[in-house]
């Protein structure tokens, strides 16, 4: 298959991006500063991010809202213009199908963005599933995504455009409004763990969104990151990602989701199999690696002999300074300061299941 | 990118230091460090452990990805730099200086490359 480029794709380069696939996508892993500095460059200044692959799906009709209470386990109900909400959609089964934000445009328009490795699949079965009057369509080639995260992300964007087009409050955006000349979505979300916006815009303007911040973030020292840095980022911050801490087979209750599926709800795509299945037998926890080595996605877990689950994704993280992990354990061993071993690669390395997440603002 | 004449290389991007006919430190090179990119973890053998040339001995940990690292050359491991397992940011910045161990008894030194050879290898590869 040939890989997709982002509008992005000639910026990298010259940013000296050292692509790789992610997604369908070829995308910057690096950039010439490496991942820690990046990293670190989103915890104490500021970072940019192309997510121009992520996937942009409109939801429109009468319907709408009646149709995304079904589709998905979060409550859609009550919700102001502008405003941001997280959920998982799961299937039948109570796994998961992608985790997802759905923007609240105005009453019967909303805008959803999903995973890029899951666009295809989520795009078919949103339509599959779309009831009564309401309308399915990707949008995703027309729109640029730019993340731009750290703690001085607001003092940047303020360069750029006036205080109302910037949203006060997480999960808010301000809609169409004027970034440098550039008409954008200004949304105050992201994938970091830091505060920070995400920039959409049309795809024919992202490269002049980049090359604006860029040059008006100097002095904050704002610098491109790469999916590594977003990587151990979200890591650091204990967010799920799609095929790791989530999948078709693993329920947004054992990756600890709970809060986004609402189960007093009439009805949801999922529901009466989660309702079925009860308190799972596993959840998701945060590993510390207290012996040395590395924790790493898909290393058995163990307490004692006993083989009590696999972690999902594991790093060195720059910012906690520490090796950490998710993983997928049996409940009963899911309490915090529960020492167990990490098989890495036929050694053991002790860690310990602390509270999650490992960095919080 | 450097290449010191002084050092023989190996296509897997190790490098290798004489003190004499038969002992050697031994380390990875600037532009296999630079590949890596970010390195935050290093897995030494023990003293006393054979080493055998194009075999794994140790293995490095960025931030990404876990790589073997693979020995230059058939003999023993006479002394481990310990320090490393503190510092491994250290292969980034200084891979000339931030040996691994030191080998001795060594034989099986014919496929190694002298630096002219290794940075047309490296030319190629990249």
């Amino acid at each position: 298959m040939e890989l997709k480029r982002t509008p992005l794709y000639d910026a990298h380069v010259r940013c000296g991006g050292r692509m790789v696939e992610f997604g369908g996508f070829e995308m910057p892993v690096q950039y010439k500063t490496g991942v820690i500095q990046e990293h670190m460059a989103v915890r104490n200044a500021c970072g940019l991010f192309d997510v121009s692959h992520m996937g942009e799906v409109l939801v429109e009709g009468p319907d709408a809202v009646a149709y995304l209470n079904r589709l998905l386990t979060n409550d859609y109900t009550v919700m102001e213009d502008g405003q941001a909400r997280y959920s998982p959609m799961c299937n039948e089964q109570g796994g998961t199908v992608d985790d997802l934000i759905v923007y609240k445009v105005r009453d019967g328009h909303y805008f959803v963005v999903v995973n890029a490795s899951n666009r295809e699949k989520d795009v078919a079965w949103m339509q599959t599933h779309a009831s009564g009057d309401v309308t399915v369509t990707d949008v995703s080639d027309t729109w640029g995504q730019i993340a731009l995260q750290g703690p001085l992300a607001e003092q940047i964007l303020r360069k750029l455009t006036a205080a109302e087009n910037i949203p006060a409050k997480n999960y808010h955006a301000c809609w169409n409004r004027d970034v440098g000349g550039i008409p954008c979505l200004v949304s105050r979300t992201g994938y970091t763990g830091s505060d920070g916006f995400e920039l959409y815009t049309a795809a024919a303007d992202t490269e002049k969104l980049w090359n604006l911040l860029l040059e008006n973030g100097q002095e904050e020292g704002l610098i491109p990151c790469g999916l590594g840095a977003r990587d151990t980022l979200r890591l650091e911050a204990s967010m799920p990602l799609y095929g790791h801490e989530l999948s078709d087979t693993i329920s947004p209750i054992t990756a600890g989701l709970g809060f986004f599926v609402k189960m007093n709800k009439p009805d949801f795509i999922g529901k009466a199999a989660l309702e079925a299945a009860g308190t799972p037998p596993q959840r998701r926890v945060g590993l510390k690696a207290v012996g040395r080595g590395i924790l790493r996605e898909h290393q058995d877990v163990y307490a004692g002999e006993r083989k009590i689950g696999m972690t999902t994704s594991g790093t060195h993280c720059p910012y906690i300074g520490y090796p950490a992990a998710m993983a997928i354990v049996d409940r009963e061993y899911g309490g915090i300061g529960t020492k167990v071993e990490v098989d890495v690669r036929g050694r053991r390395v002790e860690a310990e299941v602390v509270k999650m997440p490992f960095y919080k603002k | 990118m450097n290449f010191p004449r002084e050092l023989k290389y190996t296509k897997t991007h190790e490098w290798v230091r004489f003190t004499d006919e038969e002992t050697a430190y031994i380390g990875i090179t600037d532009y296999a460090q630079d590949q890596l990119g970010d390195l935050v973890f290093v897995n030494l053998p023990a003293e006393g452990d054979a080493l055998t040339a194009g075999e794994s001995f140790a293995d490095v940990e960025s931030v990404k990805a876990v790589s073997d690292v693979n020995s230059p050359v058939t003999g023993t491991v006479e002394k481990v730099n310990e320090e490393l397992a503190d510092a491994p940011e250290k292969m980034n910045e200084a891979p000339y200086d931030a040996w691994f161990v030191l080998a001795g008894g060594i034989t099986g030194t014919e496929d190694l490359m002298d630096a002219e050879a290794y940075e047309a290898f490296v030319a190629e590869e990249g």
